[in-house]
């Protein structure tokens, strides 16, 4: 399995997370190159579909990150976007999918090496878990 | 079962309400819904152990609504989608009135007001059974693997008929998620993955909202259980935000509200 690259998708908040990648890169800190970042306007836009639309498309694992609490860009985003997560973690546990592909996060603009950090180690953890080739291969008729 | 058509007959005569909603025989012996305009037809309600559709569901059909002000024979559960509406600003108060019936069937309790339904639901069992809980529990025993086999061959089964979203009350939404193709968002095709995603968003969509009647899984022309992931997120909703839908006519609905310290410790 040690050959195996695993694939990340990071949705991440326009405000605090995609602020502190930006800081991780302009700190010159090396980080997994196995995530691809999406960027929002807020964690109260990264919708549950836009997940599993990540997974059948082939993702093994899923960054999930924002602004901390109280420190929302639009006051109260990632308040709801961390009640819609409560729930969607159990229908996952639920439904049998494992909740563990999916790491959520507050990184907020200042944690350049939090962000670096987390990519690290959501990574080897995901390698560990192997490809999610138990939903990858719902995909069938070839219709995404 | 006199009580009732009786009770229809002089609202319709009196013009109170326009329309009855209530059950009628339907074939086969099973009741169906019934929509009473006049009071010569009043005769035709019943109320036995066949009648358990929600029939709260017709409240939001626009062809329903523009028959004018109704009555709704209401049981337990459609007392609740009704107050679960009202929270959602779907049903005016006092532009309904309900007809509760109790189990036994001999008696109604007329509900003019959202403060009345309150109160009489209030003094009802809306507490999951002890079979109901016991359904749930045995999920919790099996592993992930487990649970994972167990949907996937259930949804395998789906037909994408939408029968589910047509018998739900709280599925009022005039454009669906499903009817949107740019982009895409649920495959229009059963294949396993589609299914999933429908029955994924289906069950999001309804966290917090579903009052548990069931109506789902009797419409569902396959028979899949899908009251327990419903079942399973209301369970959820209670322990996490102790948000209980369909309780009073105005809440802070659980998902499209917070507290600053919502519990979760998965979150780095």
């Amino acid at each position: 399995m040690s050959d195996f690259n695993p694939k990340i998708v990071a949705f991440v908040c326009n405000w605090c997370t995609y602020a502190g990648a930006d800081l991780t890169g302009t700190s010159r800190m090396k980080y997994s190159p196995q995530v691809s970042i999406i960027r929002f306007p807020c964690t109260g836009r990264i919708d549950f579909m836009l997940l599993l639309k990540a997974f059948a498309n082939g993702a093994d694992g899923i960054i999930v990150s924002g602004c901390h609490p109280n420190d929302c860009h639009y006051s109260s985003g990632n308040f709801h976007a961390r009640r819609r997560w409560i729930i969607f973690r159990g229908l996952l546990d639920f439904l049998g999918i494992d909740v563990h592909r999916v790491q959520f996060s507050w990184v907020s603009a200042a944690e350049g090496a939090k962000w670096a950090q987390l990519v690290n180690e959501t990574a080897e953890h995901i390698r560990g878990l192997g490809p999610f080739t138990g939903y990858q291969r719902l995909r069938g008729l070839g219709v995404g | 079962m006199d009580a009732l058509q009786n009770k229809a007959a002089e609202l319709l005569v009196a013009k109170t309400v326009q329309v009855v909603i209530g059950y009628g025989r339907g074939s086969g012996g099973a009741a169906r819904a019934v929509f009473i305009r006049e009071a010569s037809k009043a005769h035709s309600l019943i109320f036995d152990g066949t009648c358990r559709q929600n029939l709260a569901v017709y409240l939001m059909k626009p062809e329903v609504r523009q028959l004018g002000k109704a009555a709704l024979v209401a049981t337990p559960h459609a007392l609740r989608t009704i107050l679960q509406l009202a929270a959602e600003n779907q049903v005016a108060d006092g532009g309904l009135l309900v007809l509760a019936v109790p189990a036994s069937g001999d008696e109604i309790v007329p509900l003019a007001t959202f403060a009345a339904i309150e109160a009489h639901g209030a003094a009802l069992d809306n507490d999951m059974s002890a079979a109901e809980k016991a359904e749930l529990q045995k999920f919790s025993a099996m592993g992930l693997e487990q649970r994972r086999q167990f949907w996937e061959e259930q949804f395998s089964r789906c037909l994408k008929c939408y029968a589910c979203r047509a018998a739900c009350p709280l599925c009022y939404c005039t454009r669906c998620t499903v009817e949107c193709n740019q982009p895409q968002w649920i495959p229009v095709p059963a294949h396993d993955l589609g299914n999933l995603e429908w029955n994924v968003m289906r069950a999001m969509h309804l966290a917090g909202r579903c009052v548990d009647c069931g109506d789902c899984s009797r419409a569902c022309p396959v028979g899949i259980p899908l009251h327990l992931l419903n079942r399973k997120l209301a369970g959820d909703v209670f322990a996490a935000f102790h948000f209980r839908s369909g309780m009073a006519a105005k809440v802070d609905n659980a998902m499209s509200t917070f507290k600053p310290n919502d519990p979760e410790d998965f979150i780095r």
